[in-house]
């Protein structure tokens, strides 16, 4: 049982992704999430990660474990330091996609989670940021 | 370079997925399976995904586009043994998989691709 409440992880390379899903499975298992919201978390970072490797040309996640009230959660940023997205809007349709994937990833991810906030700035990188409460 | 082993059953191929994939790997097993296809001239491929407890974008995507070219090269995919926490995130994520045929288990996987070579190949309709 970890006793930490953040932490962070690099985004370089595609085995990355792979520790980046593996360490939020452990959260979302160390905070008891039922196995469903697991599996929506990991795959909503699983994007997320993708995205910050592929599009952002790499970056990190942020990760912490967040209280408010009874509740508890966990609460990830994906930060990269890349090119930006020029539309938002258009970057947050179905489908749409600057790259060779399906255009699923974030609007996706927004599907699995409770809150997604996203920033972004045109040759200022892109943020990512998403909470899922258990 | 790590690689998932393709098992040939008679005219069927099979893969058990049972490791958290990078997306190079993926890839490779789409190029594989193709290639596996041709040589043995199978006809169908059961793909067992049991063992993962996540499918993003990307491995879905492999697994669509695998069964697409399967069906070019005159084989038919079953994805087999989904977990029921894996469909509900694929579903939410939006992506329903059309085209690609699913069964619980390998031997429902199996029954079901000798019902769809039996009932002749020719113009097997996927849902």
């Amino acid at each position: 049982m970890s006793s930490l409440t953040k932490g962070e992880a690099p985004l370089r390379s595609e085995h990355d992704i792979v520790l980046a899903r593996q360490q939020v499975r452990r959260l979302t298992q160390e905070l008891k999430f039922s196995l469903v919201d697991q599996t929506k978390m990991v795959t909503a970072a699983s994007e997320l990660a993708r995205n910050a490797l592929v599009y952002g040309h790499g970056g990190a996640m942020h990760w912490e474990v967040v209280r408010a009230e009874s509740r508890t959660g966990l609460k990830l940023l994906f930060a990269d330091e890349g090119p930006g997205i020029p539309n938002l809007d258009l970057a947050m349709t179905d489908g749409w996609t600057s790259g060779k994937g399906l255009g699923m990833g974030l609007t996706g991810a927004k599907r699995l989670v409770n809150e997604f906030e996203i920033d972004s700035k045109v040759n200022g990188g892109t943020r990512v940021m998403i909470t899922r409460w258990k | 370079m790590e690689k998932i082993p393709i098992l040939r059953m008679g005219e069927f191929l099979l893969v058990t997925i049972q490791i958290d994939m990078h997306d190079q790997l993926a890839l490779k097993l789409q190029d594989d399976l193709s290639n596996a296809i041709q040589k043995n001239a199978s006809k169908g491929v059961l793909i067992d995904i049991s063992s993962l407890e996540m499918v993003d974008s990307f491995i879905g995507r492999m697994v669509a586009d695998i069964s697409g070219i399967g069906r070019i090269l005159g084989a038919e995919t079953i994805l087999v043994g989904m977990q029921p926490a894996v469909a509900i995130t694929l579903v939410e994520l939006g992506l329903s998989l059309p085209g690609v045929a699913t069964a619980l288990s390998v031997e429902r996987g199996m029954a079901l691709l000798r019902r769809k070579i039996d009932a002749d190949g020719a113009d097997v309709v996927t849902h």
